[in-house]
């Protein structure tokens, strides 16, 4: 087996990335970790013209704070985000979620942009950058613009990047020391894409209630989802296990997903309402650590 | 055409030059081929087993720079400057296995073999970290390899103790008997 033949480019700036792109336009691919891309030209489902592996970009590969803001390249390897104490410290909600995708020899070659690039609905850092409301540094021909990550992701598998735009970093936002959070997945095996996920960041007040709460469900739809009525339904609300499990079922109408080999919409429905139920109840019981540990 | 980045590359022959296995390899490739592909074909290094071809069954893992790597996702010019390793840099004399080769054989944690180069080389890995495992974490560890023979279970036992005897050898430090458990190691 082997992929359909391209040009193979490896550039070693942003600058010739996004030049190269800028002349190939639709009909190159950047390669990342090929992860998902070399599973594609593998079996030609893919067939680009072009193909730029902007591995050997060492821009790419920064992992650097800014006030209160991380920024991480788009090149970063997956496993570094497990194991970076930056990372650890300031984002630790990646970390966890980065543990669930496919295994580590994934994780070992795989990156951060090609997923949130890639936008599979059912990828745990198009979910987490959703929940975490950060911000996606873009280059193009005439240079760089930022996009939401709630405005990136469009479609299924689509996104907001141009043709000629190359993916360069993620802005994630510093979570409060005393921010807790909660990433949860079903899946049928180990390592499976999941079946539905969730993120969870919760901040509670001094008086116990909840002060600020972002929830994001992965593979429940065409893009990862931002859970507004399941934040809102909690919004200055005790943390009881009833208010959580009233709150996650808000979650229902925004599983769009039909029926498909692994699940049913009912099923997704539940399993969504689940997921969903436990990553907040996590993220509460972190919350409460820290501040006992304050 | 105007004055073109990409006229520089093309759809060829590369030259690259791979540190395998402890000796440099300078070889003409496609650059369609997939690392797997110049493993096995140009370099004969028949232990890359080819399973899936698209990353689902991990018989082709191979360490990239000490990681584990599926080398079917990988191209081979990407390999240009960086060091693989595959089973055979172990041990290629019966006579004289690897340890982690010898528990395998030992505990049976084999029947057909096809998954077993890129077992041992993923046991290299775990052992390497010089964490002690659960059975579970185990389990856990290697489950981005699949195995339609043994059920796991034997590999498991020879993961543990090619990974005492090793622990052992090291300075004879940490040489107690391996951590287990009695959960499946089922995460969901």
């Amino acid at each position: 087996m082997k992929p359909p033949a391209f040009t193979y480019c490896d550039p070693d700036s942003v600058d010739e990335a996004v030049a190269l792109k800028n002349e190939y336009g639709i009909d190159s691919l950047v390669l990342a970790g090929g992860q998902s891309l070399l599973p594609m030209l593998n079996i030609r489902l893919a067939r680009p013209e072009a193909l730029i592996d902007i591995n050997r970009i060492s821009d790419l590969q920064k992992i650097e704070r800014w006030s209160d803001v991380l920024e991480i390249g788009a090149g970063v390897r997956q496993y570094q985000l497990e194991e970076h104490p930056l990372v650890q410290e300031l984002v630790p909600l990646l970390p966890q979620a980065v543990k669930f995708i496919g295994h580590i020899e994934n994780r070992h070659r795989g990156t951060v942009g090609g997923s949130i690039a890639h936008a599979d609905s059912a990828a745990e850092l198009p979910c987490t950058a959703v929940a975490l409301d950060a911000t996606l540094v873009v280059r193009g021909p005439s240079g760089s613009r930022t996009i939401a990550a709630r405005d990136f992701f469009q479609g299924w598998m689509t996104t907001a990047l141009e043709p000629e735009e190359v993916l360069v970093a993620v802005r994630y936002p510093v979570m409060p020391w005393t921010a807790g959070h909660g990433f949860v997945e079903v899946a049928r095996r180990e390592g499976d894409f999941a079946l539905a996920g969730a993120a969870a960041v919760v901040n509670l007040g001094e008086d116990g209630r909840i002060a600020s709460l972002a929830v994001s469900a992965a593979s429940i739809s065409d893009t990862p989802v931002r859970a507004t009525a399941v934040e809102q339904a909690l919004a200055g609300e005790l943390p009881t296990k009833e208010n959580i499990a009233r709150a996650a079922k808000e979650i229902v109408p925004s599983v769009t997903s039909g029926d498909d080999m692994h699940a049913t919409r009912a099923y997704r429905q539940h399993l969504a309402t689940v997921v969903v139920q436990r990553a907040i109840t996590a993220a509460v019981a972190r919350a409460h650590e820290r501040s006992n540990a304050q | 055409m105007t004055t073109s980045t990409g006229s520089k590359y093309g759809t060829g022959q590369r030259t690259v030059t791979v540190r395998v296995n402890g000796r440099d390899v300078t070889r003409e490739v496609s650059t369609r081929t997939t690392l797997a592909d110049f493993l096995r074909d140009e370099l004969d290094l028949v232990s890359v087993h080819l399973g899936c071809e698209h990353g689902v069954c991990g018989c082709c893992t191979i360490l990239l720079d000490g990681h584990s790597v599926r080398s079917c996702l990988m191209l081979a010019v990407q390999a240009d400057g960086h060091a693989v390793e595959t089973v055979e840099s172990l041990s290629g004399n019966p006579a004289e296995l690897h340890p982690i080769q010898e528990s395998f054989a030992e505990e049976q944690g084999l029947q057909c073999g096809f998954c077993t180069p890129a077992m041992v080389l993923r046991t290299k890995e775990i052992i390497e970290t010089g964490r002690e495992l659960t059975d579970a974490e185990v389990r856990h560890e290697i489950s981005g390899i699949l195995c339609r023979c043994t059920g796991y279970q034997n590999i498991v036992n020879a993961v543990q103790s090619a990974s005492a005897k090793l622990r052992c050898g090291a300075a004879g430090a940490g040489c107690g008997t391996a951590a287990t458990d009695d959960s499946t190691g089922g995460r969901h």
